[in-house]
């Protein structure tokens, strides 16, 4: 019982340390001058209101267009192409969103080979011809649509591979035709794990600064950064990001909601293997063009484009790519191991003890997910910068040397930051594997005198070992992309690829940006196929 | 399976170890700079000063609205000895939120203009950018243009594209015109301008060039330098944006406001206020200020120099001569929370 109460007050101080940059940023936001919030309540509040809204409303109807139709083919039903469509679905993953946004924009704007050739060939001049605004919100909607559908797609996948097949083949003996069991049976049972995919993607839209701001779309994001940059007010601009708070709390009621009492637990312990449904003829062609279609667009267009300019026309990248290279890997490394131990910790507390105080705290900890990078490394430094400044005055008080910023001035600071960001992701994937197997198995655990630490480790961890590697790799991904706290935390003469990339496209030189942003890609790429075949391997072929 | 977690031990041991690599000297003979200006854009130089006198610079580079925060927050403990950014705005920020010292440097005094430094030593201009207008040479006749005011009128409806009110360049242009024709005029200016724009606005400098190249617009607002580097580019796509464009240097003539001169601004460093190698960043700065350093920033980037007597780039001396606008550029900084909502009321994104 001890022990018990233990882990929950250990979870509990886990969770508040990483809510504490939360914190501090609400904190700030009461200090706010009610003049400037006032200007920009006659202003602009309006405009970032139903921008940041009609962006989420988008990207949600995207994400679900594009990832669940092709999780649910490349799954269930078997045509030309669908093995390897299967992992190659998963790379727009590797693609940062701001970077698909530049070079889309290298492409299809005005003054892009394409408009270009379409002049050239009608002879028509700007005006005379219809052709999409890629710098608009409805560009910012269809680019963010194509780099984060892979998050439902993942969830939606490993949730349809996971459905025992009796399940279907119960419904199909009761008279369902397939396609009635895919809409009756297999889409509810799916429905926690596509509304996880869905709620990462949007507070990924929520936290996005790069590509709407690169589009001059004006949204809370950039409203926040406007008033922090424009303005010099960090607390108005806290205060715009605690209504972006708001939102998020929005999006985790959502979840709750659409789960409410349902348990999910598969009965499943031997699977046979899954009749996919063949499709032939032009079910077929369809199946491989809606497949198709996603990835051409979100990896194989930009990535193409990239490599073009990389090889081509950038400056080539010095040798210290490789020390840039290493930075970013074990950055990203070292981060998704924190985030997702303590991701581990948090979700076993609440899991043997799910009392309310427990399972608020640790929903919270995940908030930071759609917070902008650049406030979060503020709320890290300033706790961070006020416990190395107690420490200095200790060390002063026995006579040492100074340790200098030991915390705010190393890559704690970073670690940190990236904890309370992405912790949320890490939470989200470990949550639902612990939550597949059946407490039944605790009980049993308990019985035989083993305390809960130990059940973890024999038995939980190793069952959900897939949820947990899934959480480690959408992790690294998410760093590797990360730009603004970086940007802003990072130590003297540390660089990573993504740094590399921003500096070079912020100077206006997106050419000379697209080595680095090609190595980021690369670099994402190797995890976002380990973590297709460990989602396969769930399902014996 | 045993050998992966001896791999992955192995990572995570040799990661730990450079955690503990990368913490910041604080002895030595190093300097530590926190830069806004991109590594790109500095580093080359810093390389060049070690070579020179041996001493090792540490560098991190980011936002300049970040990285202030960062000296604030750090206070004391700060390891930064110089703080580099670009935009006068931006550099009278940092005097005000206390995070810079005076120093008297008699060499910068001598060869820095007064008007591009702090009067009371807080921060030495660097390197000058102007900001005019830029035309299509095809669809504009030179007899159009005569100043920013005038591009509020009707005659400009759909020709003109400009760069975001997040770009600080902007924000500084209107904060010296509030200063010259008063915040009422340059709200009705802005709202005029507004109503004249082809697109929205979006995109860096570079792309209000192409805008206006490929036809979208005729005239924009942008630092010449990004038009220097399309005219040096060996790209043939860059070389043909900028032989369709000319630099238009507006407020020349004029009585009072109107004839004040182009806008500029500048980009500088100041010494950090906690700094623990004043020597060391003191040698750095005027290393900056030196012939040769400014020689590198007009031949690299383009810019102006600040200091007489430094050769400028062919594509410089191509855009001509021009008047400044003789403005205290402390103004800018002063003036810039007033612009920024101005612009917001003026609808100007």
């Amino acid at each position: 019982m001890f022990r018990r109460h233990g882990l929950s007050v250990f979870a509990v101080v886990i969770a508040a340390f990483i809510l504490l940059p939360v914190i501090v940023i609400a904190s700030y936001a009461l200090q706010a001058d009610g003049e400037l919030w006032q200007h920009l309540f006659d202003t602009v509040l309006n405009e970032y209101l139903v921008n940041s809204l009609l962006l989420l409303l988008g990207v949600g109807a995207g994400v679900l267009v594009l990832g669940v139709p092709t999780a649910w083919l490349t799954s269930m039903c078997s045509f030309p192409g669908r093995r390897w469509l299967s992992w190659a679905l998963l790379l727009p993953l590797a693609m940062p969103a701001y970077i698909i946004a530049y070079t889309y924009t290298g492409l299809l704007d005005f003054a892009g080979p394409v408009q270009t050739w379409i002049r050239d060939l009608t002879g028509l001049g700007y005006g005379d011809y219809w052709f999409f605004e890629i710098r608009s919100l409805g560009g910012a909607i269809v680019m963010m649509s194509l780099v984060l559908y892979p998050y439902v797609y993942l969830m939606a996948r490993a949730a349809f591979l996971e459905q025992s097949v009796s399940s279907i083949e119960v419904g199909c003996s009761l008279g369902y035709s397939r396609w009635r069991a895919m809409w009756s049976l297999a889409l509810p049972m799916a429905r926690p794990a596509i509304i996880a995919g869905l709620s990462l993607a949007l507070m990924e839209t929520l936290a996005d600064y790069g590509t709407v701001q690169y589009f001059g779309v004006s949204t809370f994001t950039t409203g926040i950064f406007r008033t922090f940059y424009g303005y010099g007010d960090t607390a108005a601009a806290a205060q715009l990001a605690a209504s972006l708070l708001a939102f998020v709390m929005l999006l985790v009621l959502l979840e709750r909601y659409s789960r409410r009492r349902a348990r999910y637990h598969s009965a499943a312990e031997s699977r046979a293997r899954a009749d996919l449904i063949p499709l032939m003829g032009s079910k077929a062609v369809l199946a491989v063009v809606l497949c198709l279609a996603p990835l051409m667009f979100g990896f194989i267009i930009p990535a193409t484009q990239l490599l073009f300019w990389a090889v081509f026309e950038a400056e080539p990248l010095g040798w210290d790519f490789v020390n840039l290279a290493w930075n970013s890997f074990s950055l990203a490394f070292l981060a998704a191991i924190v985030a997702v131990t303590l991701a581990i910790i948090l979700s076993y507390a609440k899991r043997t003890n799910p009392i309310k105080p427990v399972r608020t705290v640790i929903a919270m900890a995940g908030f930071g997910y759609a917070l902008p990078g650049t406030i979060i490394a503020i709320g890290v430094l300033i706790p961070l910068a006020w416990a190395d400044h107690s420490l200095i005055a200790l060390f002063e008080r026995f006579g040492w040397d100074s340790p200098g910023l030991f915390l705010s001035g190393s890559l704690v600071a970073l670690l940190f930051a990236y904890t309370v960001r992405f912790l949320a992701v890490a939470l989200g994937s470990v949550q639902s594997g612990l939550e597949k197997i059946k407490p039944s198995l605790d009980h049993a655990g308990r019985s035989m005198g083993h305390g809960p630490l130990a059940i973890l480790r024999k038995i939980h961890v190793p069952l959900m070992r897939t949820s947990i590697l899934t959480a480690v790799l959408i992790v690294f991904v998410d760093v590797l992309k990360e730009l603004p706290a970086t940007l802003i935390l990072r130590p003297f003469n540390f660089n990573t690829m993504a740094v590399r990339a921003y500096e070079l496209a912020s100077d206006e030189r997106l050419v000379d940006a697209a080595p680095a942003s090609i190595m980021i890609v690369l670099v994402g790429l190797i995890p976002v196929l380990m973590l297709h075949a460990s989602i396969t391997r769930r399902r014996p072929h | 399976m045993r050998h992966m977690t001896i791999i992955n031990k192995f990572i995570l041991s040799a990661v730990a170890a450079s955690v503990l690599f990368i913490t910041t000297a604080q002895a030595g003979d190093i300097v530590n700079v926190y830069s806004a200006r991109k590594e790109a854009l500095i580093k080359p130089l810093l390389d060049e000063f070690s070579a020179i006198t041996g001493i090792k610079v540490n560098l991190i580079t980011g936002k300049a609205d970040a990285l202030l925060k960062r000296l604030q927050v750090e206070g004391s403990a700060t390891p930064a000895d110089l703080f580099i950014t670009v935009d006068a705005g931006r550099l009278h920020r940092a005097k005000e939120a206390g995070v810079l010292k005076p120093v008297s440097l008699p060499v910068l005094e001598n060869s820095i203009p007064q008007a591009l430094r702090d009067s009371d030593g807080y921060w030495y201009g660097l390197t000058l950018r102007a900001r005019p207008i830029i035309y299509a040479k095809d669809r504009v006749s030179i007899n159009e243009l005569s100043n920013y005011e005038a591009l509020a009128e009707a005659q400009w409806d759909g020709r003109i594209c400009l760069r975001s009110s997040q770009a600080v360049y902007n924000q500084s242009l209107v904060a010296a015109t509030i200063d010259a024709i008063g915040a009422e005029a340059t709200q009705d200016w802005m709202e005029g301008m507004v109503d004249n724009l082809a697109k929205p606005p979006s995109g860096g400098d570079t792309d209000q060039l192409k805008a206006v190249a490929a036809g979208v617009c005729d005239v924009t607002i942008v630092n010449t330098y990004y038009l220097a580097r399309l005219i040096n580019s060996s790209k043939p796509a860059d070389q043909a944006v900028a032989s369709k464009l000319a630099v238009f240097w507006p407020n020349q003539q004029g009585p009072g406001a109107i004839g004040r001169g182009a806008h500029f601004n500048v980009s500088g460093a100041g010494f950090t206020k906690y700094g623990k190698h004043p020597e060391q960043a003191q040698a750095l700065l005027e290393y900056l200020a030196s012939a040769p350093a400014q020689a590198w920033y007009a031949k690299i980037n383009n810019e102006y120099p600040v200091v007489a007597g430094v050769e400028i780039s062919q594509a410089l001396k191509g855009f001509g001569d021009y008047k400044m606008d003789p403005i205290d550029l402390e103004i800018l900084g002063q003036n810039n929370r007033q612009a920024v909502q101005l612009m917001d009321r003026a609808g100007w994104k």
